[in-house]
């Protein structure tokens, strides 16, 4: 029996339905091939050292001295001063963000909080570059100066530029979980007879800690990331910061400032700092994960 | 210009005389996921005449109506069992959606229009069929509007966004949707729960109208116009049909004692 | 004692505040001061002269090639994913996959796109320090934000229409192309906006994958420095704050232009519901 021609363009449609259905589940595996791809190659050139060559891992980690001439890979001083700069950052640029989001969200006088949130919200969108320049310009000579440092360029200065740099996204992640605090928790504490300044510490922040806390992690994900503009007021030196005017390298302007030259051995082990910064890159993702599974109960 | 839909030119006489059976349902049940809906439905529901299914909310009517053109489909984890079949076929195993749901329009609890104009939305389905001839496709719309009885209102506004509408007007743009796919059978899954009385009544008087051409199945939990509009009613209970006759006999003298409590309105 | 403790929480919050909008000021106000003497037609559309006074035409061009190609490969791709997401797939482990996938591209730095991208596109594929190289990053940089902006969009489509479209005997797809994705278009633009801004903020991954030859590029396989790229470089080896700022505020109205755009379209957008 012969099918009629409505029964064969059905088929047709049949087909392309399932057709389509493949493409688009294609698509959509794009993102699991390429982060399976991004983790294969970092990893894979940056462990070839460790299981191929002979490398030490542990001297890697551990190690002090970074020169790659003499054949010498230890990223011990860029872990510390990335981890110095990143906390550093996040003891400044929290709070104030913080207090900025809570400022807004609770505080401000409807027309003002309306110019400044959007204004606020459109600066996290400006390129980080533009903060290193601003860094550079401002903040270098002005520590140079005043501190009467050799170089403004430091650890300090690192700290300063990431800390405004994540401004920003703390001010509009943290207004935006403190906007959603219901208000009958603003409203029972009030009939408390708490006042408004109490409320908000006692009632409004804790509620909304979980975003906040979003916020944060997100931050300090920017932050330990952040490459171009921190090499130009980092300053570079191989030092395991001991103060806050030390001139640093953290990990990501290793990578940057090397990759350019870097062959054979000495450009694995850029892939091996790569590493470094991914493993605090996930942790840091898991952490966010934990506290966003939280928050969603 | 030629004549709308001939709704005027067929005999009254010819419908009442008609008792085909047009859909036959055998031991029809369905399960979401572990959760079972519909029991061991079966009825028989003839050609051209106006079936109400009623019940109280959750019993399974919506469901059992959205099985009929397979919309059910649409959720994961739906398994059913049992046979329903239309014009000799098992639309369960014959797998040809497309063709079902050409052939048994449905009309839905509020109006769906598209974002698009009165006219595009009418077109729609015959244009996803393939038409493409300008003549044709205004033919179409013009006799799918007139046959929905809201030609008059809306001749001037055919390209207008069809969301301008009243709702009662969209409903009614809505029927002629379904009317443009020249269906034998439709469904209406409570057609006039969100319309006023007075587009309620105009909805009402075009499904009696409809029913020359037209196999109609229609959920309502509004008895009186069950009994307004229908011809055979079925009275859905937790998932069962618990009784299942002509409209006149299921108001008038119910057989089950539950229908009765039912239409007398001691439940639901 | 309470009152003085609320006094002085309550000008922690102002002066936090204040500061916050000062330091933000400044900056912009630093980088328009520095900058704006630069700005004219033959800055923008001038040709570069490495020793200073001239124009920044090539970056620009760049930046044009980056986001062109990024978009036309991460759009249609990051379209469909999403397409796939919310309308095709069952829940279960393999959207698990994806989802999971989708949102730790989102958390990788830019340093490690640029590493990646050097290792895969410019050394594996053989593409060299190339705007190609560079563009294939930044697809992956963006797909997971076209991703999720269309996965919203989808998710304020009604089902409505999906059924009512389906019950006429169309198909899936018919469905998808006519009725959905159009009435998805506001909210997938924004996404594209934002996407462009996110791309026109990237440095570092670029810097490891178009390399930096101040020139017009002669076609896609050619290294290039994009605006954001230049601004860094002529910082960074020649100090010249005023060229870096003149940039900045080309970067910034870019930007500003974007956002406003796709403020724009997202209001009309919520209007329309």
């Amino acid at each position: 029996m012969s099918d009629s021609p409505i029964e064969k363009s059905n088929k047709r449609k049949y087909f392309l339905e399932k057709l389509s259905g493949r493409f688009f589940l294609f698509c959509a595996l794009i993102s699991v091939i390429s982060l399976a791809l991004i983790i294969g190659f970092v990893f894979f050139k940056g462990l070839t050292p460790f299981v191929a060559d002979g490398y030490s891992f542990v001297d890697f980690i551990f190690g002090n001295d970074w020169v790659p001439s003499e054949d010498k890979f230890g990223v011990f001083p860029m872990i510390v001063a990335s981890l110095y700069a990143t906390i550093g950052s996040l003891i400044i640029g929290v709070p104030i963000g913080l207090f900025t989001a809570v400022f807004l969200a609770e505080i401000a006088p409807k027309p003002i909080a309306k110019i400044l949130s959007p204004s606020v919200q459109l600066l996290a969108g400006i390129p980080s570059v533009l903060f290193g320049v601003f860094g550079l310009a401002v903040i270098v000579p002005f520590l140079q100066n005043n501190l009467g440092l050799p170089k403004g360029q430091s650890l300090i200065a690192v700290i300063i530029v990431l800390a405004i740099m994540m401004l920003p996204t703390i001010v509009t992640v943290s207004e935006t979980a403190i906007r959603a605090v219901p208000k009958s928790y603003r409203e029972g504490s009030l009939a408390l007879g708490v006042s408004e300044i109490g409320t908000i510490f006692k009632v409004v922040i804790p509620a909304a800690k979980s975003g906040i806390m979003a916020a944060i992690v997100l931050s300090m994900g920017r932050a330990i990331g952040e490459t171009m503009a921190v090499i130009l007021v980092a300053g570079n030196s191989l030092i395991i910061p001991t103060s806050l005017t030390d001139s640093v390298r953290p990990l990501t302007t290793n990578i940057a400032l090397e990759m350019g030259y870097a062959a054979g051995t000495h450009q694995e082990m850029l892939f091996a700092t790569g590493i470094v910064l991914f493993s605090f890159i996930l942790i840091l993702n898991f952490v966010l994960a934990k506290i966003s599974a939280k928050g969603g109960q | 210009m030629k004549t709308a839909i001939n709704l005027s030119n067929d005999s009254s006489v010819q419908a009442e005389t008609n008792k085909n059976v047009k859909i036959s349902v055998n031991n029809f049940n369905l399960f979401y996921g572990e959760k079972q809906a519909l029991y061991d439905v079966s009825l028989d529901i003839y050609e051209k005449e106006v079936t109400a299914l009623i019940g109280p909310s959750g019993c399974g009517k919506s469901t059992f109506l959205r099985s009929i053109n397979r919309m059910n489909d649409l959720i994961d984890n739906v398994k059913i069992s049992g046979d329903i079949i239309i014009d000799n076929e098992n639309i369960y195993r014959t797998n040809d959606v497309i063709k079902l749901r050409t052939k048994v329009g449905m009309v839905f609890q509020k109006p769906n229009l598209f974002p698009m104009s009165i006219y595009d939305n009418v077109a729609y389905g015959p244009r996803m069929h393939g038409i493409k001839n300008k003549q044709e496709l205004n033919q179409i719309v013009e006799e799918s509007l007139r046959g929905a009885a809201i030609w008059d209102e809306v001749k001037d506004r055919l390209k207008t966004s069809a969301l301008g509408l009243s709702g009662g007007q969209q409903q009614r743009v809505c029927i002629a949707r379904a009317i443009a796919m020249k269906p034998e059978v439709i469904l209406m899954d409570e057609p006039t729960s969100a319309l006023d009385p007075i587009s309620t009544l105009k909805v009402e008087e075009l499904v009696g109208k409809m029913k020359k051409d037209y196999t109609i199945v229609i959920v309502t939990h509004n008895m009186q116009q069950a009994a307004r509009v229908s011809d055979r009613t079925a009275f859905f209970l937790n998932g069962e049909v618990v009784e299942y006759d002509k409209t006149d006999t299921i108001f008038s003298v119910p057989k089950d004692k539950r229908t009765e409590d039912y239409i007398t309105g001691r439940f639901g | 004692m309470n009152k003085i403790k609320d006094h002085l929480l309550r000008g922690i919050l102002w002066f936090s505040s204040l500061l916050t909008i000062v330091i933000l000021v400044t900056i912009i106000g630093y980088i328009f001061v520095k900058g704006y003497k630069l700005i004219n037609f033959d800055f923008i559309f001038g040709d570069y002269s490495p020793t200073g006074g001239g124009g920044i035409w090539p970056m620009v061009v760049t930046t044009i090639y980056t986001i062109v190609i990024s978009l036309l490969i991460a759009t249609p791709i990051g379209i469909f994913a999403a397409v796939y997401l919310q309308e095709y797939a069952k829940q279960g482990r393999l959207v698990r996959i994806i989802r999971f996938a989708t949102e730790s591209l989102t958390g990788i730095p830019s340093i490690i796109y640029g590493l990646f991208g050097a290792v895969f596109f410019v050394a594996t594929l053989n593409f060299g320090m190339s705007i190609i190289a560079a563009s294939l990053t930044l697809t992956i940089i963006i797909l997971p934000v076209v991703i999720r902006t269309t996965e919203e969009a989808l998710k304020t489509v009604p089902q409505s229409y999906r059924e009512g479209s389906l019950a006429l005997g169309t198909t899936k797809l018919q469905t998808l192309l006519k009725v959905i994705l159009p009435s998805a278009v506001p909210g997938i633009l924004s996404g594209i906006i934002l996407s462009m801004g996110r791309i026109i903020g990237e440095s570092a991954a670029i810097f490891l994958t178009a390399g930096t030859v101040a020139a017009l590029p002669e076609g896609i396989f050619s290294s290039a420095r994009t605006l954001t790229v230049h601004s860094y470089l002529v910082t960074q080896e020649s100090g010249d704050i005023e060229l870096a700022s003149a940039i900045g505020i080309v970067l910034i109205v870019i930007i500003l232009v974007l956002n406003l755009t796709a403020t724009y379209i997202s209001k009309k957008l919520n209007k329309a519901d």
